[in-house]
């Protein structure tokens, strides 16, 4: 054994996906141990949730999983909902399950081009998959405005309802997006070097992927068929027919194939969803304060893993505790175990198909 | 001596415009290539471009980070720079375009362009940063590893025009390009991908690894000092264009057109396709690279010799 020395690798990083900062003690190019260090993101958010009222948090889930907006007010809206016992109008529901499966096909394909970047195809995946995100940002910024931070999901409803044409827009990003799926896989999936660089690289058991309470993509790769859009379903969700790909290696192959795979099942959702719409008026008649009290959970499927709200209410207009559960700080928590032993360039990897984001890990 | 001193001046007035255009058919083709325009703000379709770069690289601060070892850090881009420089004083333009045809002339590039690797190695042990020895090591064993196979497959050239002089070689191609015959074809592919990897483009860009090891060996560099990285890399992307073309694509030889325009334009399709190559594949891991050096391409480098020599003999 040689000499050991640490690599402060980030906070400043091209590949440390904001910033992260691992100390990595190594011997040679072989990554010992691994240590992630938290907290250059953060901002208090569950503290700053104690003193705004329901409906003024809603822009702050914004900045969780800055690539996953709608998902995050969704699970933070039906948190209230559930805590206020407050009714969503059919059609808000309807639209609420496309715009989150919409979201999640965009998440996805930053996924899919930041691992690619991280395994060294240089900036044509990335580029790829933002051009296709593209499509779906700027739908987005009719809909509501923003193309990062939507605050589009509110409690009891929608901001509003989407403008026409919406429906049509979407059909043709379905059938352009399955075109490019298939560009996808002949670009990476089944190229011989992206093969002999992420298969059999930071394999994750199923019984590791429980212990470290991982979930989502990550825990689905590792073969457990877990999908809390079908174990505890909300919204409109068991209305639809979709399956649940699992891996079967929980290698870092995995973990990008199930992310293509679940594009294919939200398109579905959403090609189910558009054709059954109901008509009425999204926007419903609540207040725009409210005063509880009780305490709940809810949790949600986000593109990362399961995104949980636990809302503690006295009676006042603001919640008395607001704890968010954020899939990524969960699965990052498997790092250090995955990466032990492993080459550098193979720690990138696996850092890379654990699919991060910083926002939601600092809160 | 005047016109040898007129011609080695040529020689690096070329090495600097070919590399500025490089540096800019680079930032085009990988535009074309992702959906983008690349460089459209500076003359037309963003040709000014490098001069712009030249200008802004000449006007930064040449910063020296702490506890450098001086002495190695600041002469390892003269180090990659100048056997750059020298391997042009071999490479035949045309029939008559060329600084000193050499009767060693193949043995004598060879040579010269492996000095690379100490320039790069005293970056990285100099730099005194872990991501640029990571990247110096790196290149260590991936340029010295890969100079086998890619001599293997220059000496069955050698063996088959029976000279080393570079206008030699070129001449023995008279009647149809190295290419064409099934031994050579196969030491052409050989010499491509060793040479792909001696100047480290991807899939080999193991040293510089982006996104492992933030840029390699050249990481502490700033100011003229990576511009001679840069300018050394691009050149060497020409002169390994520039000696296949010349051993196994007929070097300037062509119809109609004059030879120094053939000749370019096979060098440059090759950086075409080590361009294309660049900005689609994905990166292999360094031991996985070390080991298709030594386990598969030495090897078949080998049996190809000889079973092209003896289809030689015979």
């Amino acid at each position: 054994m040689g000499e050991l020395f640490t690599v402060n690798m980030g906070p400043q990083h091209p590949s440390t996906h904001g910033v992260l900062y691992l100390e990595l003690v190594m011997d040679g190019e072989i990554v010992l141990s691994c240590k992630p260090h938290l907290g250059y993101l953060h901002r208090s958010i569950e503290k700053i949730a104690e003193n705004r009222t329901y409906t003024q948090f809603i822009p702050f889930t914004d900045r969780l999983d800055y690539l996953a907006s709608m998902n995050n007010n969704l699970g933070y809206c039906l948190a209230v909902e559930k805590l206020l016992n407050i009714a969503v109008p059919p059609r808000a529901q309807y639209l609420r399950v496309i715009m989150a499966e919409l979201n999640r096909v965009i998440s996805h394909l930053v996924a899919i081009g930041t691992f690619a970047q991280d395994l060294g195809a240089y900036a044509t995946p990335l580029f790829y998959a933002f051009r296709d995100r593209e499509k779906i940002v700027e739908l987005f910024d009719e809909i509501c405005g923003g193309r990062l931070t939507y605050n589009y999901i509110r409690i009891g409803g929608l901001s509003g309802d989407v403008p026409a044409g919406t429906e049509q827009v979407i059909k043709d990003f379905i059938k352009y997006e399955r075109k490019q799926l298939v560009e996808y896989n002949e670009l990476l999936t089944y190229n011989v070097i992206f093969l002999a660089r992420s298969k059999k690289i930071g394999i994750l058991t199923q019984e590791t992927a429980i212990n470290y309470s991982v979930t989502g993509p990550m825990l689905r790769a590792s073969g457990v068929k877990w999908d809390i859009r079908k174990e505890e379903p909300y919204l409109v969700y068991d209305k639809f027919d979709f399956d649940i790909p699992t891996g079967t290696a929980g290698d870092a192959w995995d973990r990008f194939k199930l992310k293509l795979d679940e594009i294919e099942q939200s398109l579905r959702i959403i090609e189910q969803a558009i054709g059954a719409i109901p008509e009425g008026n999204p926007v419903s008649k609540v207040n725009r304060v409210f005063r509880g009290s009780g305490e709940t959970y809810m949790r949600t499927e986000n593109p990362k893993g399961e995104l949980g709200f636990y809302l503690v209410a006295d009676g006042g207009l603001m919640p008395y505790r607001c704890k968010i559960r954020s899939p990524s700080f969960s699965n990052l928590g498997a790092l250090p175990e995955l990466v032990k032993g492993l080459n550098i360039s193979d720690a990138v990897c696996v850092l890379g198909s654990l699919d991060i984001v910083m926002g939601e890990i600092d809160r | 001596m005047m016109t040898m001193v007129l011609k080695g001046l040529s020689a690096l007035g070329f090495i600097a415009v070919s590399a500025m255009f490089l540096i800019w058919l680079e930032r085009k083709v990988s535009a074309w290539i992702q959906n983008r325009l690349g460089p459209m703000m500076t003359g037309f379709q963003g040709t000014l471009q490098p001069i712009a770069d030249t200008i802004k690289l000449l006007l930064k601060e040449d910063i020296v980070p702490k506890g450098v070892d001086f002495l190695s850090w600041w002469l390892a881009p003269f180090f990659v720079t100048v056997p750059v420089v020298m391997a042009f004083l071999v490479i035949p333009f045309s029939s008559k375009w060329i600084v000193l045809d050499l009767n060693v002339g193949v043995l004598y590039i060879c040579s010269v362009t492996s000095l690379c690797v100490l320039g790069i190695f005293m970056a990285g042990w100099g730099s005194n940063n872990k991501y640029s020895l990571l990247g110096g090591m790196r290149s260590a064993a991936q340029i010295i590893s890969y100079e086998v196979p890619l001599l293997l497959s220059v000496l069955l050239v050698v063996m088959q025009a029976g000279t080393l002089s570079m206008q030699g070689i070129i001449h023995a191609q008279a009647h149809g390009w190295f290419i064409l015959k099934p031994q050579l074809a196969l030491a052409f592919l050989i010499y491509f991908i060793s040479a792909t990897a001696e100047v480290n483009r991807v899939p080999f860009d193991i040293p510089e690894a982006e996104s492992e090891l933030v840029a390699g060996y050249h990481t502490e560099y700033s100011g003229m000092k990576f511009a001679m990285f840069f300018v050394a890399e691009y050149t060497n992307m020409f002169i390994i264009s520039a000696i296949a073309a010349t051993l196994f694509l007929g070097g300037w030889q062509g119809p109609w057109l004059p030879g120094v325009v053939w000749f370019l334009i096979k060098a440059y399709g090759l950086i075409f396709v080590l361009m294309w190559m660049r900005w689609t594949l994905p990166r292999v891991r360094m031991d996985q690279m070390m080991s298709f050096a030594w386990k598969v391409l030495t090897p078949i480098a080998l049996l190809n010799l000889l079973v092209g020599g003896w289809f030689m003999l015979k």
